[in-house]
């Protein structure tokens, strides 16, 4: 059979097929919210809503339990989606009174989110390695109903990264310049929250929460190497993301890796190699002075009057 | 600060900035008290005062970066809110914010001085209109360039451009002058007297009026956050330049000399 047949017999695997709709959409989606997170030195806000957004998954399941839900994860994927959307806005508002005790601030909702979420789970009936599949990511159990959400989340992600992205970069840019120009910028920094939150969400089934970050930043920080404006970094960093996250998925359907763990490590690799290359990318600017040709500011002693 | 003495000398129509009794508390601690001035149409004035007098908290609680704690502030007669005619408001910073990951050309960052108010989208014509504004100010062969790739001076100069990128009536300009080189400097001053031709009205922070000095009219002096002089300019400048000349004046001290090191600086014109 050859590699094209492969691939043939691939993409006819219905599983297959709803796993690389999955992957494409969060590729596409992770990397332009991440692009803001990046600029608003957030990098780390992913990780953090990830961590808050087990506690969800726990608290879903939880409910599921005490609703004799036929399943006790029905509930689990709503549970994140409220729990990551809660997460982010206090992290909005603790950055919005200052940086200061923001960090720790931060830090105690990380270790409360995993904690919060291992504990629950117990109490849920359920076990740690239930949360496993959250933690890492499980996209070859990707249902059509999964489908649907993703797909559905990641086009209101994309939506409102791109259709609002000059009044998302000014915000994020320079916020008091934003505030000076009357932009209801509170509202722009919770739309950032709340969209990043729910990328959050549907990347969980795809990379895990514990990785869900990484697909945000490090494309962001592939395409910061090569390109030059805003919204260059967004678009390749969308199209790296896409790119990694198809590739990644497809070498599991050959060598038996966890889907998650490949696509980052694949993302990093490329990071790496982007990195080595960055001198080359950069040519050397035509032989010119890069001193702007100013008049000088003081008075030299030669020149100075008495 | 009585009302008489904020009325502006020539206030021919409602004033662009009018502000009563404002106070601004910031951490606990009252940066300022009790300012009433207003500003006509067409003013250019300059505020003064030492470093921590309060100047940029001012500019900022005017355009409501900063809460208000009392009074009023009203832009072209609307209090400070959506209802304030955004897009008629340009404001300059002291400078960049600093580089993150992420690079954002002049063309961006200009552009984004077009959105004001609820306006969330750009216009059509941003791209044009942004690269129209650099040329304004000499930048038009760096607009693609990565904006923490150029020197404080051309960063100084784009943001000139994001706020004249909306032609505004009302120029906003946070200390333009501390350390910029004179062709910027020039730049700013060829900008103001641009738009106080066209009628705009101006109201920059200085330490000093330097390269400024013909164009002010009006001078508001800040100290320890209450306004203590709202009238003519005071001439500090040529005192200050004499050898061993003595900080005191007839007028309010416009300025009390920094703690750092003293460099002496020949501007000229």
């Amino acid at each position: 059979m050859t590699w094209l047949d492969q691939i043939i017999t691939m993409l006819e695997w219905p599983l297959m097929q709803r796993a690389l709709l999955a992957a494409l959409l969060v590729g596409a989606a992770a990397p332009v919210v991440g692009t803001f997170l990046v600029q608003r030195r957030l990098a780390l806000m992913g990780d953090g809503i990830g961590h808050v957004a087990l506690t969800g998954v726990a608290l879903g399941w939880l409910v599921g339990n005490w609703a004799n839900l036929a399943q006790d994860d029905t509930l689990a994927v709503p549970g994140a989606v409220v729990a990551a959307v809660v997460g982010s806005v206090v992290i909005e508002l603790v950055r919005e009174r200052g940086r200061t005790s923001g960090d720790l601030a931060l830090a105690i909702m990380f270790y409360g989110g995993i904690a919060g979420g291992v504990l629950l789970i117990k109490v849920a009936g359920g076990t740690n390695a239930n949360l496993m599949a959250y933690l890492f990511g499980s996209i070859s159990t990707v249902s059509g109903g999964d489908l649907w959400w993703t797909a559905g989340l990641a086009l209101i992600v994309l939506a409102a990264g791109v259709g609002l992205r000059t009044a998302l970069f000014s915000v994020s840019y320079d916020e008091e310049f934003a505030r000076g120009s009357g932009l209801p910028v509170r509202f722009l920094n919770m739309l950032i929250a709340t969209v990043a939150a729910l990328t959050v969400t549907i990347a969980m089934r795809v990379v895990g929460l514990l990785l869900v970050s990484a697909l945000m930043i490090v494309p962001v920080a592939i395409a910061q190497v090569f390109a030059r404006s805003f919204g260059r970094t967004m678009a390749l960093a969308s199209t790296i993301g896409v790119a990694v996250s198809v590739v990644g998925l497809s070498v599991t359907y050959w060598q038996d890796y966890p889907p998650g763990a490949t696509i980052v490590v694949l993302a990093i690799a490329v990071y790496a190699v982007a990195a080595t290359l960055r001198p080359l990318v950069h040519r050397p600017a035509r032989h010119e002075d890069p001193h702007p040709e100013v008049q000088d500011d003081v008075v030299l002693a030669s020149t100075a009057r008495d | 600060m009585s009302a008489a003495q904020a009325e502006p000398a020539h206030a021919d129509g409602r004033p662009v900035i009018q502000v009563e009794d404002l106070g601004v508390a910031l951490g606990g601690q009252q940066i300022l008290s009790g300012i009433d001035v207003a500003v006509g149409p067409g003013e250019v004035v300059a505020l003064l005062g030492a470093n921590g007098s309060g100047k940029s908290t001012l500019v900022r609680a005017l355009l409501g970066i900063v809460p208000i704690d009392s009074g009023t502030v009203r832009l072209f007669g609307q209090p400070l809110g959506a209802g304030v005619p955004w897009k008629r408001v340009g404001y300059v910073p002291q400078r960049l914010p600093a580089a993150t990951g992420v690079p954002a050309n002049a063309i961006e960052v200009v552009a984004s001085g077009l959105l004001t108010g609820r306006r969330l989208r750009p216009p059509r014509d941003a791209r044009a209109r942004a690269l129209a504004a650099l040329e304004q100010v000499g930048m038009a062969d760096k607009a693609r360039r990565p904006v923490h790739e150029l020197s404080g001076g051309q960063q100084q100069r784009v943001l000139i451009a994001r706020a004249l990128v909306r032609s505004p009536d009302l120029l906003v300009l946070d200390e333009p002058t501390s350390g910029i080189d004179i062709p910027t400097q020039q730049t700013f001053v060829d900008t103001v007297q641009r738009l106080h031709a066209d009628g705009a009205t101006v109201l920059v922070i200085l330490h000093e009026l330097g390269p400024f000095a013909p164009l002010i009219q009006r001078a508001l002096v800040l100290r320890h956050g209450r306004l203590v002089h709202d009238g003519a300019p005071p001439h500090a400048r040529d005192e200050h330049a004499e050898p061993g000349h003595e900080h005191t004046h007839p007028h309010a001290d416009p300025e009390t000399p920094g703690a750092g090191p003293t460099i002496t600086i020949e501007v000229t014109p």
